[in-house]
């Protein structure tokens, strides 16, 4: 399959992506469109980049073997990719790297972000402080709740977070802030988006600083094992962790390619933020996709115990990588997610983000049905040491 | 085309003076509440009205218009109460159009919304989140249903890009008077000027103007140089702090004579 004209010159995947946006937002989008355009081709850009993940990141992320984690998933071999133990602690900051470096290209002083589970907000205002920027992080009150720890960090980092009271007070509200803060000042401020969605460039242009955890995976597990895994795995709340551990595995039409969406209560009761099993194709933030949304196309409230991944939309990519066949998508619960932490914690004396841990309750499954001799890649994309108040809350450990 | 808002741009023109135009959210301070509103407006000389499509998601939109959507969707405003909105404008005499982020067009049906307005008496459809690289389904179905399509263009619109925006628009161009989100500021940018100079090098489309007009002296100012004058927040602004309904469209009268007034002095 090629992929070479996916996504087309204004980032549509089939009928997804484009761009849906304020008529006052085309300029920086093109803007930014140009700079990332002429960074790929730029090998002084490159090697900063490439010096950063050397020194900074701690890239190459290293590969685990869960022998006793892989006890409880059908006996499968599990190679788990530990962007965990990037610095900041998930696979966000690659991304972050990348758009800060093109925010000093393009002479923009001022970033802002959303976040959910804070770990974007916390990379961002790491590369704020690394390149001497003014960052602003929108995050839903709610997430400022359940995620307190990170609100802190970011602040200890000089980044200054406004608590989101809109709607659900979830990552939505926050994208929709952050939007207002761009159409004002676009002139002097990028938005560091931290998801594949969003208008054209951003799928394409998050996508491609994160793929680098698929190239990295890819040599890896052939080096351990001498051939390429059966599966790779990811959770999805906007799809970066995902489509970044899955596209340089696209072409290799033999490996199935397995994103797990948050069930939340069970796809069944409605409060769930599995998007592409239980949503349908709309525009939201910028871009068409699949989203939850009522008859008159309102987004509906998403609902997760993983705030990273408590989203009503989901970046078009995927929903082209679905509808083609080429990935499938499934939903995980709470429960699941928890055992699954729970289960990584005890067996293996590592702390997964609850985001991370839908993909391995994932493997549990995965590696039941495809029996002891498949080989598993999982996108570890997160540590859990902000999730450890909502753990300890889930599991009734006094704090 | 030749809408009701095609007429009365030319109405106004031929007065020598530019068109009040008013928006309030379908559904706002209540579904009956506002054809009352309406029904105030058009008594008070508001020459043409935008109808809003309350959405849950609205990122052009600030606190003001914000807080006026979120209480029409929870008083369970949809496409329906926004239709039989449209129908009730048109029949109390003001040419009327829809002001709708796309998603709620496109979960519709993107041709069936362009036949519903037409059916419904609604002259064309304000669309501030499709550009125009996306607008090609809704250019056919709008031209078949006969309705006006009005794109937004902003002062950020580079130059090469601002004629292909403009030959897009019919009815009007909505011209966004400075960067930013809806809501009623204290001055009106320097920018809206030149933003409609360079507007009327590109099209002979008449150019309306919004984004932060709120007094006679604002409309004033914009009418010396814009075919129409968009106030909404000042508006709804007046119905969300009115003790009362009575209040609040006896308020709502006297902004909108005082406007009217204001768009016949600018020239
Ligand atoms: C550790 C971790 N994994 C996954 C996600 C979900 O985002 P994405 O689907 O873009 O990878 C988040 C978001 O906050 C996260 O912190």
């Amino acid at each position: 399959m090629s992929t070479d004209e996916i996504p087309d010159q204004i980032g549509h995947f089939g009928p997804y992506g484009g761009r849906f946006v304020p008529e006052a937002l085309i300029g920086a989008l093109e803007e930014l469109d140009l700079a990332h355009q002429s960074a790929l081709a730029d090998p002084l850009f490159q090697a900063e980049l490439a010096h950063l993940h050397a020194t900074y990141t701690g890239r190459p992320s290293i590969l685990t073997e869960a022998k006793r984690f892989a006890e409880h998933a059908g006996g499968a071999r599990i190679l788990l990719k530990r962007e965990d133990l990037n610095h900041t602690g998930s696979h966000k900051i690659n991304n972050v790297l990348g758009q800060a470096l093109l925010t000093k290209r393009m002479g923009k002083k001022r970033i802002i972000a959303e976040t959910g589970a804070g770990q974007h907000g916390v990379a961002s205002a790491t590369a704020a402080a690394l390149f001497g920027l003014e960052c602003v992080v929108y995050m839903g009150e709610e997430d400022t709740r359940r995620q307190s720890l990170n609100v802190a960090r970011m602040k200890i980092l000089g980044a200054e977070v406004i608590p989101v009271t809109a709607g659900s007070r979830t990552l939505k509200d926050a994208i929709n802030e952050a939007m207002r803060d761009w159409v004002t000042n676009v002139d002097t401020t990028h938005y560091l988006l931290g998801t594949v969605a969003g208008p054209h460039p951003f799928p394409t242009m998050v996508r491609d600083f994160h793929k680098i955890i698929g190239e990295e995976a890819k040599r890896q597990v052939l080096e351990l094992v001498g051939r390429l895994p059966d599966a790779v795995l990811a959770c999805i709340g906007g799809g970066s962790n995902a489509i970044g551990i899955f596209h340089d595995f696209i072409p290799d039409t033999q490996v199935r390619l397995i994103g797990f969406e948050a069930g939340g209560d069970g796809v069944e009761t409605g409060r769930h933020a599995a998007t592409i099993t239980g949503g349908s194709p709309g525009v939201l933030h910028g871009t068409r996709s699949y989203v939850l949304q009522d008859a008159n196309g309102q987004t509906i409230e998403s609902h997760s115990i993983s705030a990273g991944l408590d989203y009503p939309g989901v970046g078009p990519e995927h929903a082209y990588l679905h509808d083609i066949g080429r990935a499938e998508y499934r939903a995980i619960t709470d429960a699941q997610a928890m055992e699954a932490f729970d289960l990584l914690s005890k067996t293996e004396g590592i702390i997964p983000a609850i985001e991370s841990a839908h993909a391995l309750a994932g493997a549990m499954i995965v590696g039941k049905e495809l029996g002891p001799d498949a080989i598993l890649l999982i996108n570890l994309s997160g540590r859990g040491d902000k999730d450890v108040e909502t753990a300890a809350h889930y599991f009734g450990i006094p704090l | 085309m030749n809408t009701p808002l095609d007429r009365v741009l030319v109405k106004a023109k031929s007065e020598n003076r530019a068109a009040l135009i008013a928006y309030i959210p379908a559904g706002f301070p209540s579904i009956e509440g506002c054809k009352r509103v309406i029904k105030v407006l058009a008594d008070s000389g508001v020459d043409a009205l935008e109808i809003g499509f309350p959405y849950s998601d609205p990122v052009m939109d600030g606190p003001t218009i914000q807080e006026a959507a979120d209480i029409s969707l929870r008083a369970g405003t949809g496409a329906a109460e926004v239709f039989e909105t449209v129908k009730f404008a048109h029949e109390a005499g003001l040419p009327t159009v829809v002001m709708t982020y796309w998603n709620p067009i496109e979960k519709f049906g993107v041709e069936a919304f362009a036949k519903e307005m037409a059916r419904n008496g609604g002259s064309g459809v304000i669309t501030p989140d499709l550009t125009i690289e996306e607008s090609r389904e809704w250019k056919s179905a709008t031209t078949s249903a006969g309705i006006n399509t009005i794109f937004v263009v902003a002062p950020s619109t580079a130059e090469k890009r601002l004629g292909d925006v403009t030959a897009q628009c019919s009815g009007f161009v909505y011209a966004a008077s400075l960067m930013g989100v809806t809501g009623a500021r204290t001055t009106i940018s320097s920018g809206a000027k030149d933003l409609v100079a360079r507007i009327r090098t590109t099209t002979q489309t008449p150019v309306a103007v919004g984004l932060g007009v709120s007094t006679r002296e604002q409309a004033k100012d914009v009418a010396g140089f814009a075919d129409g004058v968009i106030v909404g927040s000042a508006f709804i602004k007046i119905l969300l702090n009115a003790g009362d309904e009575e209040t609040g469209l006896k308020e709502v009268s006297e902004l909108a004579r005082e406007l009217a007034l204001g768009v016949r002095e600018g020239r």
